[in-house]
């Protein structure tokens, strides 16, 4: 069992100079991880770069932890990308659009591995 | 070597147009001025997805467009419900193809708008959009806002060109002055730069929405101490801000869209800046993300009627974004093939609705390989919009641009595809008739 966060999922620029790479390292340098606060990393008793299992009712991932100041408690940002969205449901509430932010999740650290994103996108076949 | 001036960036909804790049032996060699890092890297060139390619025993061979051709125009003529995706990161030339293969197809056709601001068309559908040209906010705009978006990161030239750092007409002091408020869940770059950060709880966009506009209705009395985690003294002085200004402009993003109660959250922020009339000038303007899905929207609209998540298969076309967006479609595993083009839903729809897509047959037209291309059943490369080929687009604005053509391509551009994918469809029909 997690310690429990609120997921949002948003650009950053080295998302954005890698929106047509990617397949490469720097876009899964980039975005295969996610931001904590100092308080929140302290909880989980992770250092930076360390991997951590993000789980909600509709997925799980595991990324790599970032301490982000300015980053309010029990808030984790994950750069919009494969990573982030294996976590969000397709429910659109009727809008089209999916919840990218504001879903509850579950966070804690842990050993596995971080998925390449050839290796995230098999999951799904 | 040749200096092209002039040069249009095709990566953001911002669309720089004053770019200046140094082209020799037809590459791109250097960007020397108006680009952000962002729109830099997109003219400098990425890895390219080589061959026009068909899955055979979950592996891509190599084919020729021909090949490629015929089987995509296979797929989609015996597919009884075709989606047909993405069109933002292309030309409304292109687009407009798009939607004539989707009406021949019966097919639904949805853009990239689903994701990010399809609550946005809905709200302006709802109650329209006291909005201005990107060009009016920088030659009068004296308060900024950004809410729930984070343009330092995600539009790099928006404030340098268009809004807090500009200098214009009627702003010739630039940000010495200007206001900038940022409303956010996070402290980002951009809310380093704000005079007032107003750092709001995740999902509470609604009621700071709701606040504002009592107090600039002048109803502070019915405003708590706090709303959604900002102080009502934070609240007052932002009023107080908005007020003031000559010109006031609110720019907002997916922090905004993407959560909560969506398209009224947007509403409300419409409202808001109504409340705003009653004292002075203010407009607000949705962040497009793509440089052209504003466009596929234009185009979407002339064609059809509809901007986004509409369905062909009638006759005539439908429109019902809760039912018809492409992800509503995935996850209920109604449509049966897919086009994809000038978009990656591999990367950027929910993993629930990747689920559906990665098991029907997809056919993929871009110019570069993503996680897309690792389900896509039929590839094909195409030219680079802006850099390869050239094209109209739409700004965030909503101000038409002609994209340029910088250099020459091996491969072809977006339209010429759609077309003989389209005049292969019309052959495949008209044997059937026979
Ligand atoms: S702000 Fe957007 S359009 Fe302008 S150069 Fe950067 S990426 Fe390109």
């Amino acid at each position: 069992m997690g310690t429990k966060v609120n997921l949002i999922s948003g650009r950053t620029t080295v998302q954005g100079r890698n929106l047509d790479s990617k397949m490469s390292e720097e876009y899964f340098e980039e975005v295969a991880r996610c931001d904590l606060n100092k308080a929140d990393m302290e909880k989980l008793g992770v250092a930076a770069d360390e991997s951590v299992k993000v789980r909600t009712s509709y997925g799980e991932v595991v990324v790599k932890a970032k301490e982000v100041a300015g980053t309010p408690e029990g808030l984790v940002f994950i750069p919009m990308g494969p990573w982030a969205n294996a976590l969000v449901s397709g429910d659109t509430h009727g809008a089209g659009m999916p919840s990218y932010k504001g879903i509850d999740a579950e966070i804690e650290k842990t050993g596995d591995k971080v998925l390449h994103v050839k290796e995230l996108m098999q999951t799904y076949m | 070597m040749v200096e092209i001036t002039d040069v249009v960036c095709s990566l953001c909804g911002c669309v720089c147009d004053d770019i200046t790049v140094e082209v020799e032996d037809n590459k791109v060699t250097k960007v020397k001025r108006g680009a952000c890092s962002v729109g830099k890297s997109k003219l400098m060139g990425h890895n390219r997805i080589k061959s026009p390619a068909i899955r055979v025993n979950g592996e891509l061979k190599d084919c020729s467009y021909d090949e490629a051709i015929k089987k995509a125009a296979e797929i989609l003529a015996a597919s009884r419900r075709p989606l047909l995706y993405g069109w933002s990161s292309t030309v409304c030339e292109a687009d407009k193809v798009g939607v004539e293969l989707s009406e021949e197809l019966g097919a639904v056709i949805d853009n990239t708008a689903s994701v990010c601001h399809g609550p946005s068309v809905l709200a302006i559908q709802d109650v329209g959009l006291p909005s201005c040209t990107l060009g009016e906010v920088k030659n009068r705009a004296d308060v900024i806002i950004y809410w729930g978006a984070n343009p330092a990161e995600a539009h790099a030239n928006h404030m340098k060109r268009y809004s807090y750092v500009s200098k214009g007409f009627w702003t010739e002091e630039g940000k010495k002055a200007k206001k900038l408020v940022v409303v956010d869940v996070r402290a980002t770059k951009t809310s380093k730069m704000a005079d007032v950060f107003l750092q709001l709880e995740q999902g509470k966009d609604y009621l700071v929405f709701s606040a504002l506009r009592a107090i600039l209705y002048g109803h502070e009395e019915v405003v708590p101490d706090e709303v959604g985690g900002v102080s009502k003294k934070d609240l007052l002085e932002t009023a107080e801000m908005m007020k003031g200004a000559k010109f006031g402009a609110t720019f907002f993003g997916m922090g905004v869209t993407h959560t909560g109660a969506r398209q009224n959250n947007i509403v409300n922020a419409i409202q808001m800046t109504r409340a705003a009339h009653t004292h002075t000038k203010f407009t607000i303007t949705p962040m497009r993300g793509h440089y052209n899905v504003a466009g596929i929207n234009q185009v979407c609209t002339w064609e059809t009627g509809f901007p986004f998540a509409v369905d062909l298969s009638r006759g005539y076309a439908w429109y019902n974004p809760g039912e018809l967006s492409a992800t509503d479609l995935l996850i209920r595993q109604e449509c049966d093939a897919a086009l994809i083009i000038a978009s990656d839903p591999g990367a950027h729809f929910p993993g629930e609705s990747i689920k559906h897509l990665a098991k029907i047959p997809v056919i993929q037209i871009d110019p570069f390989p993503n996680p897309t291309t690792e389900f896509a059943d039929v590839v094909f490369p195409a030219a680079v919009s802006g850099v390869e080929a050239a094209g109209n687009v739409y700004r965030m604005d909503n101000i038409p641009i002609r994209l340029r053509k910088l250099i020459d391509s091996e491969y072809p551009e977006d339209e010429a595809i759609l077309k003989r994918i389209l005049d292969e469809v019309r052959a495949i029909k008209e044997k059937e008739d026979k």
